[in-house]
């Protein structure tokens, strides 16, 4: 067979025509002229127009005066007497009853009560990672903190349950309530932690029952939201046949939709426990008790010895009722039949009891407090490895800190605070207007007249500038460690536990790594949200595009598409959905750790909220900037969801629609 | 344009095997099990089974069999979207096989292009811009791509649906897009599978009619893939039937109604009207000794439906010639027995 000449490319043939679009000017006139007008009117106007700070705003003031108000009212206004005041004694009441029956076995009867749970949720691995974990609180010296966090815990998450999974279940059934509540779940989920504090410091005063409460505030959406979709996902066809046996909708409900929505059921249940676990610590802000407040203070004096045993403590809280949940809702309420022998049910009770009875007894013979000599104390080492860390890396840290810092946040603060704020507005609200439409751009326009107003301009501003940032820095890295795990089983496989791991722990945790290498400046927030950030990107972009239909690949891959080429003129395109969505929440998290950042340095309206509870004076300050940050959640938010709904090609609103049903 | 020795696309003992350890099962005495024991043995599926044919330039091939017999695996395997396990394939003289990743893709953007069943248009752009991706990816600037995309858009008829999106577009206007992009290359090649299956019947007709009419207008070399008999019938010159990944029988619609080489060929072709594919070849019979041999004569590849008439007017048995030899002669009574569908498995 003789090889051939490659045959002429045939487009050679065609006769050139005039362009049939020739007319029309290019896409990018509009947008370029945009930037040029905006640039022309910064240049213009830098320095008018804008609004600077002042710690005795009248908006702050009027805060402080309600304040005043409400503690001399406490005990006469009605709406107290007989509401806030009984919500306070009520829950304060379920703290101590928790407190007092996680209590009263001893430290070596709870260790035993915890392994039998374990065990009875998920075979000895569970028993054995929970009995281990509840001792680990010992050994660290942190018993009593760890169960003072626990009933908090219990508590927020009972409430949590009680109004959540009954809320849920019903939204299930009814899209009208299901319509009603999307905007305000929508809102809870994007308000950072801190903004639920000073109000509750307002009704209820500080202490468990205030922390208890913001918690079970912080914890409520995904209960909500989880159990209304478990209730969508039950198969129609089932609840149909149940209901043409003459079922009635009661008898539906429970001999039907919930058996099947069980597995979700408990991923609710999974989901506000860890969302609570994440809130209790930052909730000691306001002084609720547990192991939060060591963290708060390690966070605040920059002393990673003194959080970091606080902070093991949580994270393997974290991993046992995580586990344990999630063990538990995964096991079959039926015995299999075939397949292995299981241990029948009687056995299993059996060694629950056993452990139970073994922690108690051991309980008796040793001594009430966790001995001393158990415990293990790292404090001083670790403030010297932090130490060594910080100036053996001192230059490489310090190096990227101050490019970061110079080349990117001074410049971009400088334009945001320098700029006059109706022009920061008018960008603001093209780019919803483009991004989302009309009501998008009303949105933002109202949020930040709203931020103006409360006289916390220029804080929101550097606050933003941080977010920015660090959204440019998250995405960056969460598109490049996506693709790459998209296009390498390998790698991918390689990444996921470590995605698995780094998604269970609470927020905060993040800061440890942050302060110990940078110390407490804004850096310090940029990079803790990065890491807290980072993990569900790459997890979106990696499955978006893990998703593109096969057919698509295929067929570009039979034109000769190069690996190159499918990736950024296919896999890319067709995974656009699952980038917005991972940018936004890329973005919404990203705010949520920059404000716990004030804790750490970084300024802006994080710190506002912290010195709101530290001193009495700036307490309407930090109550403003809590609802500038919720105002400034929802601007982001927006924007950025408002891109997914963006009314031109059909083809996005039936990916979102299908993806929605998948959810 | 063709081969010097006239061979389009040449395939020769082709075996894909998927699952661990493939190589090792070829090589082994494994190969030789049947499907449902190679698979509890081997965990492996032979989705093709030393697979031989030649498709002749510009001859429209049609490979049929049940559902999973190997159709898609085999196309697949042309251009490598699926990588066989051993085996040799040649398209218009080039080695497939040893091709590098590059000739592979000026193969895939010049030579050989596909149709998918499941269509394969990108939603994310408009139809001219799929019809286009091929030369896009070949570099070819816009604006001549976009003309050229234009010109076959109007050849497959979808004038004026350039701007739309993909998903605006029925089922059948979509794979008459997925048709036009094949065609855009201007290929030497097509590759179908099953492309009419996720269609309605009177759409899958039009389409049908659309690719004869393609074929007559720009004479490619197709390969077409369907489960659907009479479109094999309609379309195939030559008809390959797959059963669990080998070739059971090759040869013209003719020969596989007239003389299926299995019961399983046997079955697919049961329901095929004998009269509208058998030729008077199929059905013709040594005259008896008291017959007249004066009657009209017809050639031995005369469609039997068509011979009717002459039948009907004749009281003489028909002649049935080949040239000058006489095969046989045909009556009414042969005619009606074969136009019944019950005629025995012919000579
Ligand atoms: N990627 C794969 N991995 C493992 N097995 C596969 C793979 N692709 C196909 N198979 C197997 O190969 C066999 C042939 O599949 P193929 O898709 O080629 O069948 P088909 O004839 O095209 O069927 P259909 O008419 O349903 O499209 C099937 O048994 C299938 O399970
Ligand atoms: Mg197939």
């Amino acid at each position: 067979m003789t090889s051939q000449a490659p045959p002429a490319p045939p487009v050679q043939a065609i006769p050139p025509t005039a362009p049939r679009d020739a007319v029309r000017p290019p896409r990018w006139v509009v947008p370029a002229a945009g930037i040029v007008a905006v640039v022309a009117a910064y240049l213009a106007f830098r320095g008018t127009a804008t609004l600077p700070h002042d710690d005795d705003a009248a908006p702050f003031r009027f805060v402080n005066d309600v304040r005043a108000w409400v503690d001399a009212n406490r005990n006469q206004s009605p709406v107290f007497l007989f509401f806030v005041n009984y919500i306070r004694l009520f829950v304060g009441g379920l703290y101590d009853a928790f407190l007092l029956a996680l209590q009263a076995p001893g430290w070596a009867g709870l260790i035993g009560i915890a392994a039998a749970l374990g065990w009875l949720a998920g075979g000895w691995r569970i028993g054995l990672l929970s009995g281990l974990g509840f001792i680990s609180f010992g050994v660290l010296g942190l018993w009593e903190a760890s169960v003072a966090t626990l009933a908090l815990v219990l508590t927020a998450v009972l409430l949590s349950l009680v109004i959540g999974l009954p809320l849920g279940i019903w939204a299930g059934h009814s899209p009208r309530l299901r319509r009603l509540l999307a905007p305000v779940l929508d809102v809870m989920q994007i308000m950072p932690t801190f903004a639920y504090l000073a109000p509750m410091v307002l009704f209820f005063q500080i202490g468990p029952a205030s922390g208890a409460v913001a918690t079970l505030i912080y914890s409520v959406p995904p209960a909500i939201r989880i159990a209304a979709l478990a209730m969508e996902q039950v198969s129609p066809t089932a609840v149909e046949a149940s209901v043409s046996l003459g079922a009635t909708r009661r008898q539906t409900l429970f001999k039907v939709e919930l058996p099947m929505a069980r597995a979700t059921l408990g991923l609710a249940v999974n989901q506000t426990i860890m969302m609570a676990l994440s809130m209790v610590v930052i909730a000691a802000l306001i002084a609720a008790p547990g192991l939060g407040s060591d963290i708060i203070r390690g966070l605040t004096r920059a002393n990673v010895g003194l959080m970091l045993p606080a902070g093991i403590a949580i994270v393997i809280m974290a991993i046992v009722l995580d586990r344990m949940t999630m063990s538990a809702a995964a096991r079959p309420p039926y015995p299999v039949t075939g397949g292995k022998a299981r241990i029948g049910p009687r056995l299993r009770w059996a060694v629950a009891a056993v452990l139970v009875a073994a922690g108690l007894a051991l309980g008796r013979v040793l001594p009430a407090e966790f001995p001393e000599e158990w415990v293990l104390r790292f404090a001083a080492p670790v403030n010297e490895a932090v130490n060594w860390a910080k100036f053996s890396w001192y230059d490489v840290t310090d190096a990227i800190r101050n490019f970061i810092t110079e080349v990117l946040l001074n410049p971009l603060q400088a334009v945001l605070t320098g700029a006059p704020w109706w022009l920061v507005t008018a960008v603001a609200v093209a780019v919803a207007w483009r991004t989302g439409g009309l009501r998008t751009a009303a949105v933002a326009a109202g949020c930040l007249l709203a931020t103006a107003l409360i006289g916390l301009w220029q804080h929101t501003m550097e606050t933003l500038t941080t977010v920015l940032v660090a959204v440019v820095l998250t995405l960056l890295i969460g598109l490049l460690l996506g693709v790459a795990a998209a296009r390498s089983p390998r790698f991918a496989a390689v990444q996921r536990p470590l995605l698995d791991a780094a998604q269970t722990m609470p927020a905060f945790v993040y800061l440890l790594p942050a302060l110990a290498l940078f110390g407490a400046t804004r850096f310090t927030a940029i990079f803790a949200s990065v890491i807290y950030a980072v993990p569900p990107v790459i997890r979106l972009v990696e499955d978006g595009i893990r998703n593109v239909s096969p057919a698509a690949v295929e067929a570009a891959l039979s034109c000769g598409s190069t690996e190159r080429q499918l990736l950024w003129k296919v896999r890319l395109p067709l995974a656009r959905p699952a980038i917005r969505l991972a940018a936004n929440q890329g973005i919404v998290m990203t705010l949520a750790m920059v404000v716990v950042g004030g804790l750490v340095g970084a300024g802006g309206l994080g710190y506002d909220v912290v010195s709101g509870f530290s001193q009495r004076t700036d307490f309407g300050m930090g109550f403003a900037a809590g609802v500038a940050t919720v105002l400034l959640g929802i601007l982001l938010d927006r924007i950025t969801q408002g891109a997914d709904r963006r009314p031109s090609p059909r083809t996005s609103d039936r990916t979102t629609t299908r993806k929605k049903r998948i959810a | 344009m063709t081969s010097p020795d006239g061979v389009a696309i040449e395939v020769r003992s082709l075996w894909k095997i998927f699952g661990p350890r493939a190589e090792r099962v070829l090589g082994g005495p494994d190969a030789e099990l049947d499907p449902d024991e190679l698979r509890a043995k081997t965990g492996c599926v032979a989705a093709v089974r030393d697979v031989s044919f030649t498709v002749r330039p510009g001859e429209v091939f049609v490979v049929m069999g049940l559902s999973g017999s190997g159709k898609s695996t085999l196309v697949r395997c042309l251009t490598r979207l699926v990588e066989p396990t051993a085996g040799e394939i040649t398209i218009s003289g080039e080695d497939v096989r040893a091709a590098s990743p590059a000739q592979l893709r000026d193969l895939r953007r010049n030579r050989v292009s596909m149709v998918f069943q499941h269509f394969g248009l990108l939603p994310h752009r408009k139809v001219v811009d799929n019809v286009a991706y091929g030369l896009e990816v070949q570099g070819v600037p816009r604006r001549q791509r976009h003309e050229r995309a234009r010109a076959i858009l109007s050849l497959v008829g979808l004038d004026g649906f350039a701007e739309a999106r993909p998903d605006q577009l029925s089922g059948g206007m979509q794979q008459r897009v997925g048709l036009a992009r094949a065609l855009a290359a201007d290929p030497e090649v097509l590759l179908f599978d099953e492309p009419f299956s996720a269609l309605d019947p009177l759409i899958r007709r039009d389409m049908q009619a659309e690719v004869v009419r393609l074929h007559r207008e720009v004479g490619k070399t197709m390969l077409f893939i369907t489960h659907d008999l009479s479109e094999a019938l309609k379309l195939g010159e030559r008809i390959a039937i797959m059963r669990a990944g080998a070739i059971v029988q090759l040869g013209t619609p003719e020969e596989l109604v007239g003389a299926p080489a299995d019961d399983y060929v046997a079955d697919f072709v049961r329901d095929v009207p004998r009269s509208e594919v058998l030729s008077l070849r199929w059905i013709c019979r040594s005259p008896a000794d008291d017959e007249h041999l004066d009657g009209p004569a017809l050639p031995a590849g005369t469609i039997i439906r068509d011979a009717v008439p002459a039948v009907m007017e004749s009281a003489r048995p028909i002649r049935v010639v080949e040239g000058e030899e006489l095969l046989g002669v045909v009556d009414r009574l042969d005619i009606l027995t074969a136009m019944s569908g019950r005629a025995g498995t012919g000579s």
